[in-house]
């Protein structure tokens, strides 16, 4: 029997204080995730139980019990407001999968400064626009990591303090750089907890749009009233679980699901920090007998891709339930899993701005192998006509997904950018960006994005952050930005650019400009491939026309061409 | 071989090693995090522009490009 045990019931009669009361929550009170994810775990006694298993890619192992959770993010906590530390200050996690990310994640939380998660993948650009937008006042990092901080250091005069948690003692620090080694650090048993209420922001998320700089989205510590419940109802997370989200905390099913979720619920997670390959994510389950596996889509191609006689090879009997997000999970995907796992993957639907699960499928209901799924109890979703943002009256046709605002995990805003949060409602509709369809049943198929955003990994790249990228490399004239079918990826980035006089494109020359974006946004922004053509399509007023080289990319019709310069 | 595997090495300390980290030719350079799924695309890339060989899509896996030594015995066997 699944936690949820029957969703047609669920929905008859669902209140999100069926979630408040399981928390013990109580409208007014106070609510700090931090304490949620370490204290009350141990007040219900379970102080003892492991939390957090750690492996690193050289196969070194770090554990944690929720006691030693519980103290070491008190330790975070006293050593941040020793440093002067605010309410409300935003503090960037910079750094890989290793256990001081997830605990100084809670220790934020704990003093009421707001968590700024950044993928430590992120160039210097990528870092600058997020750091200056947030106005972040310290920033949590590796040594490895610390010297592209350094980097643009003098451009940021609003971060006070580069907090290293791995820092060489033999080696002298940096201009605003501090040493905190939170293992070994003081640990308060008694620490005062910032009495944060529903409102108070607790993590700032960074996300990209077709337009303009990336946006902020600030969440509350209300959120765990969603992450908590979509956890134990979709991802079915029992006291018994060994649970493995694979997900890195730089972006939203990392911290939602990957902290804020598994530790609210007190189960015990496992973190591989290391690079993929079939053979060690299976032997990581094999060893530490994962029940619930929550990963993307992209790993589950890159799976299928390794073939199924490496699964031969290890006992994955452990596996009890399967989920995936990111991307739509293809229905070959869901067949596969079902046909050498014994158990299919089970598609969930979110974004960073809604928090927590939104659309998905559930343990225990019919699926419909590449469908979406129902909307979660609790949650008011449908399609609606793109023109009229009026909800279609039947089954079959295809519009933007719009949800009902009022979530518990909803976004309350972009971070200093009201505007665009505004534009994000349409009819009283809270609208994703997607685009799909509903069947006669209520399952939700997906279509695509409403936009130019690009999904690569299951990660947003924002097509204008990599043309402005583009353009400051010296032999580039103009650029557009597409997505390109990617049978693991399922979208890639793909450049077409024209060259300023003087230049010849090259296999050199394209190398050269795939490693500048890499290195001043991220690898996932790096075009993978990249097109020199003499002109690109405008329309007569000059702008470029992204859709025909998306259509061309995609083999679809160009469609009306009628206000193109050259025609 | 010597060269080439000192010439990989050289370039994937430029390109993907951000610290002082000792890379060897034996490092794991995809399980070990140094090199990312995205960034393989780049180093491949290299490879081919650098030895004038084309890799096949399937042979350029995770496990193909884990080390340098995995890494030009892979560019050995698609060098004519």
């Amino acid at each position: 029997m699944s936690n949820i045990i029957s969703y047609d019931e669920r929905i008859k009669n669902f209140d999100w204080s069926i979630s408040e009361k399981e928390l013990d929550y109580q409208p007014g009170n106070v609510i700090n995730i931090g304490w949620y994810c370490s204290d009350r775990i141990c007040k219900l006694g379970k102080a003892d139980k492991m939390a957090l298993i750690w492996e690193g890619s050289q196969g070194q192992e770090k554990r944690y019990t929720y006691n030693e959770l519980r103290l070491t993010s008190n330790g975070v906590g006293h050593f941040l407001r020793g440093l002067g530390i605010q309410p409300e200050d935003r503090v960037c996690l910079f750094m890989d999968k290793i256990p001081e990310l997830y605990i100084g994640f809670l220790g934020v939380l704990k003093i009421g400064a707001i968590v700024q998660p950044l993928f430590s993948a992120f160039g210097d650009e990528s870092l600058i626009v997020r750091l200056e937008n947030a106005q972040t006042t310290a920033v949590i990092t590796q040594r490895k990591h610390a010297p592209k901080l350094r980097k643009i250091l003098d451009k940021m005069p609003y971060i006070k303090h580069i907090i290293i948690v791995d820092a060489d003692p033999a080696k002298p620090l940096g201009d605003r750089e501090v040493a905190f080694d939170m293992d070994h650090a003081f640990k308060p048993e008694d620490f005062e907890i910032h009495p944060t209420k529903a409102e108070s922001p607790s993590v700032l998320h960074y996300t990209s749009g077709t337009t303009g700089q990336p946006k902020g989205v600030k969440h509350v510590h209300y959120s765990l009233i969603s992450q908590y419940l979509t956890s134990k109802w979709v991802l079915d997370l029992l006291d018994t679980d060994i649970y493995w989200c694979t997900a890195d905390p730089g972006w939203v099913t990392g911290t939602s699901y990957g902290i804020i979720g598994a530790f609210s619920n007190g189960v015990t997670q496992c973190v591989l920090d290391a690079g993929f390959s079939a053979d060690n994510w299976y032997r990581f389950i094999e060893k530490h007998k994962i029940t619930m596996w929550y990963s993307a889509p992209t790993a589950i191609r890159s799976l299928m891709k390794a073939g199924d006689e490496v699964i031969k090879k290890y006992d994955l009997s452990s596996l009890r339930h399967l989920a995936s997000v990111g991307e739509p999970l293809n229905s070959e995907a869901v067949i596969w899993s079902e046909k050498v796992y014994g158990k299919a993957f089970l598609d969930t639907y979110w974004q960073t701005e809604t928090g927590s699960i939104m659309i998905t499928n559930f343990p225990g209901m019919k699926i419909k192998p590449g469908s979406m799924g129902k909307p979660f109890p609790g949650i008011t979703a449908t399609v609606i006509d793109a023109d009229t943002f009026e909800p279609f009256d039947g089954p079959g046709k295809i519009g933007l997904i719009a949800i009902k605002p009022g979530w518990p995990s909803m976004m309350r805003t972009y971070w200093r950018n009201e505007e665009t949060y505004n534009k994000k409602f349409k009819n009283g509709w809270y609208l994703p960006g997607d685009r799909s369809s509903i069947d006669n049943e209520g399952y939700f198929w997906f279509v695509g994005r409403d936009d130019d955003v690009i999904n690569t990994g299951g990660h947003l790249v924002s097509p204008f952050e990599v043309e402005s990228a583009l353009l400051e490399h010296p032999a580039v004239a103009e650029s557009a930005v597409v997505a390109k079918p990617d049978f693991v990826n399922m979208e890639v980035v793909k450049a077409f650019v024209t060259l300023k006089p003087g230049f010849v494109g090259s296999k050199d020359l394209d190398l050269e400009i795939m490693n500048f974006v890499r290195k001043k946004l991220s690898p996932l922004a790096m075009p993978q491939e990249i097109e020199f053509i003499d002109n690109l399509p405008k329309t007569r007023s000059g702008k470029i026309m992204r859709r025909i080289l998306h259509a061309k990319e995609w083999g679809e019709e160009i469609g009306d061409t009628s206000t193109l310069e050259n025609d | 071989m010597e060269d080439m595997k000192e010439t990989v090495r050289e370039y994937v300390v430029r390109e993907y090693v951000e610290d002082d980290s000792e890379i060897t030719f034996d490092t794991p350079l995809i399980s070990g995090g140094i090199v990312d799924s995205f960034s393989m695309v780049s180093l491949k890339r290299f490879l081919e522009n650098k030895y004038k060989i084309s890799i096949p899509d399937d042979k350029a896996t995770p496990e193909a490009f884990d080390s340098v030594n995995k890494i030009c015995a892979l560019v050995v066997e698609f060098t004519k």
